[in-house]
């Protein structure tokens, strides 16, 4: 069990179905993290 | 009275009379609505689906809308990974066509499924093996995607432009749109493929069963040929509607011919895997399950017509229109290449879905038939509501296209 599956067993077919997900969900949130940040440090900027 | 909002430089209808071009819209979702709670407290006998037909009209209007829709991730691929710039003119369109067509799914889902309450059980108690496993968690990704591709346009509107934080955050978004196009072209790949893999598996159905590579059957490459292939049609076909009602130019023609020649050559190469996955069916799994490839067509109102339909006329006859320059320059004749692209591709949805069930597939059954109650037709309808009044409302207060005020001369 991991916090995301509750059937999680350690075998490759789990480690390939659910790694493929969790590195899409993992490139989504890093994208969104990213700019969020990039914002707030040049609305700092800005205000320097 | 809303002037303050409509893109600087762009003409719009009186708001009233934009309120009027609402009210079908809004018919329909009511109708929709109404269906919808009867579902939720009636149950589903409310629909005609049964243990024969569990899959029914909602999935057909699911898996049509999610072809259609692909011109999202395809456009969103050639302008920001392949780097076709012509495309830019388009692609807030074909993202706001993507994100109506798999938001309307889901919700289309929703109902389908039942109990809405308990539809986190799929990601919850996950069966890996499930094809439908992986598009419910690749669509449910991908929309997110799509909302992320958004909501930049969205913070684009006039009054949203004048909050500075929005304004950046927006302008950084769009700076990193590789990124997401990239992760949408990947989980769109998957879950189109899926979709055509969850038919070509039911090896009990010889109808759709089909063999294939490794552990994908033809019908897992095939769906994503033939959804790359209609949903820059049904972007077209969006543009030109909108074109037509607002009485203006809003993309340039050679974002438009782009798009529709790469139509052309990705139909072309779906029909001819598509007769060949017909012939090494008919010669292959046919016999192989004790029947005749007319077994198939012998019974109730689906016959060999709608074979005949979804490949040829639907399909040849399009592929070669959207290929020969004269046609498709010409755009009346463009118009009707991309409608007859998108019915080919609902037909071979149709197929997939409806007639497999309805076919007999033991000695002692017999042929199913199905018809959908107005329930069904209305959340279906609904969706259809749904998306003109988001493409609508998307149209007068965002800068959907680019070169309109451009193409339009109009003054600011």
């Amino acid at each position: 069990m991991t916090p995301l599956s509750f059937e999680w067993q350690w075998n490759i077919e789990y480690l390939i179905f659910m790694g493929l997900l969790y590195l899409a969900l993992a490139i989504i949130g890093a994208g969104l993290i990213f700019t969020l940040i990039k914002t707030w440090f040049e609305l700092h900027d800005k205000e320097d | 009275m809303d002037s303050a909002l409509i893109p600087e430089g762009a003409t719009r209808c009186s708001a009233g009379r934009f309120f009027l071009w609402t009210l079908p819209w809004l018919g329909l979702l009511a109708w929709g609505g109404l269906s919808a709670v009867l579902c939720f407290v009636l149950g589903l006998n409310q629909t005609n689906m049964s243990n024969i037909f569990a899959f029914a009209l909602w999935i057909v209007f699911d898996l049509a809308v999610i072809a259609l829709g692909a011109g999202a991730f395809f456009t969103g691929f050639l302008t920001y990974i392949i780097g076709r710039k012509e495309l830019k003119n388009i692609i807030n369109a074909a993202v706001i066509i993507g994100f109506i067509c798999y938001s309307g799914a889901m919700g289309m889902l929703g109902i389908d499924i039942g109990q809405p309450i308990r539809g986190w059980f799929i990601f919850w108690h996950a069966n890996i093996h499930s094809m439908l496993v992986e598009v419910s968690f690749c669509i449910t990704c991908y929309l997110v995607v799509l909302s992320i591709e958004y909501l930049p346009i969205i913070l684009e509107n006039r009054g949203l432009q004048k909050i500075k934080e929005l304004k950046l955050f927006g302008h950084n978004l769009h700076h990193i749109m590789a990124l997401f196009a990239a992760t949408g072209t990947f989980l769109s790949f998957f879950h189109q493929g899926s979709l055509g893999g969850m038919f070509g598996v039911m090896y009990a159905r010889p109808f759709a069963a089909r063999e294939g590579f490794f552990i994908w059957p033809w019908t897992f490459f095939l769906f994503i040929l033939s959804a790359i292939a209609a949903g820059p049609c049904f972007t077209i076909l969006c543009t030109k509607l909108t074109e037509a009602l607002s009485r203006k130019k809003l993309v340039p023609d050679n974002a438009i011919q782009l798009l529709a020649r790469i139509s052309g050559w990705l139909l072309g190469s779906y029909l001819i895997l598509k007769i060949a996955d017909t012939i090494g069916w008919i010669y292959g799994i046919v016999p192989r399950a004790g029947q005749t490839f007319m077994d198939f067509y012998r019974e109730g109102p689906y016959g060999i017509w709608l074979l005949v339909c979804e490949i040829f006329v639907f399909g040849v006859i399009p592929a070669i229109m959207l290929l020969t320059p004269g046609i498709r320059k010409n755009t009346k004749w463009l118009i009707l290449a991309s409608i007859m692209n998108c019915t080919g591709i609902v037909l071979n949805r149709f197929m997939f879905i409806v007639v497999t069930l309805a076919i007999p597939v033991m000695p002692f059954d017999r042929f199913w038939s199905y018809l959908p109650t107005w329930q069904e037709w209305g959340i279906g309808f609904a969706v259809i509501g749904y998306g003109f009044l988001v493409f609508s409302l998307s149209y007068r207060y965002l800068p959907l296209f680019p070169k309109e005020r451009e193409l339009n001369h109009t003054i600011n």
